[in-house]
């Protein structure tokens, strides 16, 4: 659905976004991971035929990005949510969303449809003729996201959607988002919240300028530090430490009753382990799995690139 | 590029100009004026006789509507696009899959229509009541309108109109609000204002030949500056160096 090749931005003599290659396939959760500065935007502005590439390639769908009949196809296809809400203030939200579905050429039946569809989906129905100006910053951005969608658009792009919301708002914009992954959008999400490219990206990619690793969140967890076993034991002896070092175990740590050992896939390794403390006549109390976690990968990689 | 899209994106700009009361007021109230103060001026002028009436210059007061529709439409072509730069509503709006010739021009016809319109209001008040007053003095026929007249208001009028605008739109570029905006593409004024000035001193009559050649002057201008504005307004000008 998304697919860049060595997708690179240049202003003068800075790189925004440097030899970017990824791909995000249909009806995907995508989030895009990274400090400020990081290239996020200018990235989803290039996708979104917003500005121009430097060099490098980027497809939408079928169509490549960096010509002007490409541009207004692949417009037609997206929807985006700016990291800023940019709605009409003196105008309805009705009419906010009807002039975008103006502007995606809807007939008068379809905005009629998507608007009032859109509008009591999020809430918003009862307020339809209240001026967008009079919304809270959580209704401003349910409406800024109604209006990407009024199209019906295969991909998102959603920039910052829950930056500046209260944790309420965030809440329900993030509800709103899992809605729509429900229905199989395909989204592409900018973000620096760590917990909502968790619970809401099926992918991620950390991206610092270039992009420092893509994968699912689980993937990106494991990266970096892999996953480890703890062992808690009434005892340990001799015979238990020799007869985890006969089944190789890697980087294996003795803290008084206590054992960690690096595993790989412990859903396969743990069963040896055990087994081969207590036939060595080891007591086995707790067993417990523990990774790193998105932000440690997250940090670690930035600051690699800084 | 589709005919009507630039229609939708004006109505839309209209009716958003329709709701900010001091756009509305200064539009429509500014040709009400100087038509209501210029008929006093003709009606207390008509004591001294006719022709000292139309001597006062009654081309002139015609041609103080053209310098209107100068002023007018940039206040509005301004606020149209700082506004939504000021809003942050230009970056999903070039999302869509409009042209920026589209937008452009969308929002030329927005700027254009009510300041003319009223200009155009605003100048027939001012004919019919100097026709009034003219004819209850004892010309015997309606002065008003004429040639000259016609000239001015349906030719260099939307002329200097349009060149308002494209003012207005390579000013809007380069500041982030409405004022600056306004008050660069006020420069424009000067010119017309000069005009003026040396039509009352007598350097300049304001005559159907004098009025064409400066109506030519002006569509040169309109020509140079829509390609100008036309280079200003572009997606990746406005997201990556509009101020």
């Amino acid at each position: 659905m998304i697919e860049t090749e060595n997708l690179t931005r240049k202003f003068g003599d800075l790189t925004a976004v440097d030899n970017l290659t990824l791909r995000v396939d249909k009806g995907e959760v995508f989030g895009f991971l990274g400090p400020n500065g990081a290239g996020k935007t200018t990235t989803v502005r290039m996708l979104c035929c917003l500005i121009s590439k430097t060099s490098g390639m980027a497809k939408i769908g079928d169509y490549e990005i960096g010509s002007q009949e490409n541009a207004l196809k692949i417009r037609k296809m997206i929807g985006l949510v700016p990291d800023n809400v940019g709605l009409y203030e003196s105008l309805t939200a009705y009419e906010n969303l009807d002039y975008y579905g103006t502007l995606y050429r809807r007939t008068d039946a379809q905005r009629k449809e998507s608007n009032e569809y859109f509008l009591k989906l999020l809430g918003l129905w009862e307020k339809k003729d209240s001026l967008a100006g009079s919304f809270s910053k959580g209704m401003k951005q349910k409406l800024a996201i109604a209006r990407a969608l009024v199209h019906d658009p295969e991909i998102l792009f959603m920039d910052e959607p829950t930056a500046n919301l209260d944790p309420e708002s965030a809440k329900t914009v993030r509800e709103f988002i899992l809605e729509l992954k429900n229905q199989k959008k395909t989204i592409f999400l900018n973000t620096h919240n760590l917990d909502e490219a968790q619970r809401i990206c099926d992918r991620i990619g950390i991206l610092n300028t270039r992009l420092m690793a893509v994968g699912t969140p689980e993937e990106l967890e494991r990266s970096i530090h892999g996953r480890k076993t703890v062992i808690r034991l009434r005892q340990v002896n001799e015979p238990i430490l020799n007869s985890l070092k006969r089944l190789q175990v890697k980087n294996m740590v003795r803290e008084g009753n206590k054992l960690t050992v690096d595993v790989v896939n412990p859903e396969e390794e743990n069963p040896d382990i055990v087994s081969a403390i207590v036939a060595a006549g080891g007591g086995v109390e707790t067993v417990t799995v523990t990774s790193s976690s998105l932000e440690d990968a997250y940090l670690k990689l930035v600051r690699e690139s800084a | 590029m589709t005919t009507w899209m630039p229609w939708k994106i004006a109505r839309k700009e209209l009716k958003v100009i329709s709701r900010k009361r001091s756009i509305i007021f200064y539009t429509v109230g500014l040709p009400l004026l100087i038509a209501a103060v210029f008929s006093i001026v003709v009606k207390n002028q008509i004591a001294h006789g006719i022709s000292a009436t139309i001597s006062l210059g009654s081309e002139s007061i015609i041609y103080l509507f053209v310098i209107l529709a100068t002023v007018l439409p940039s206040t509005i072509a301004a606020y149209s696009i700082v506004g939504e730069k000021i809003e942050k509503t230009l970056e999903p709006l070039l999302a869509t899959p409009t042209t920026d010739g589209e937008i452009l021009l969308g929002k030329s016809i927005a700027a254009f229509i009510p300041p003319i319109l009223s200009t155009w209001i605003g100048a027939s008040i001012f004919m019919a009541a100097t026709d009034y007053i003219l004819y209850n003095g004892g010309l015997g026929y309606y002065y008003f309108p004429n040639w000259n007249a016609g000239v001015m208001l349906f030719l260099l009028a939307p002329l200097a109109a349009i060149l308002s605008i494209e003012v207005a739109v390579i000013a809007s570029s380069r500041v982030s609000d409405v004022r600056g905006a306004n008050q660069i593409a006020g420069l424009m004024f000067i010119p017309f204002v000069a005009v003026f000035f040396a039509g009352v001193e007598g350097i300049f009559t304001f005559s159907i030949g004098n009025l064409l050649i400066f109506s030519g002057i002006v569509t040169i201008a309109d020509v140079v500056l829509f390609f100008l504005s036309k280079s200003t307004f572009k997606r990746e000008e406005i997201l990556t160096k509009w101020k």
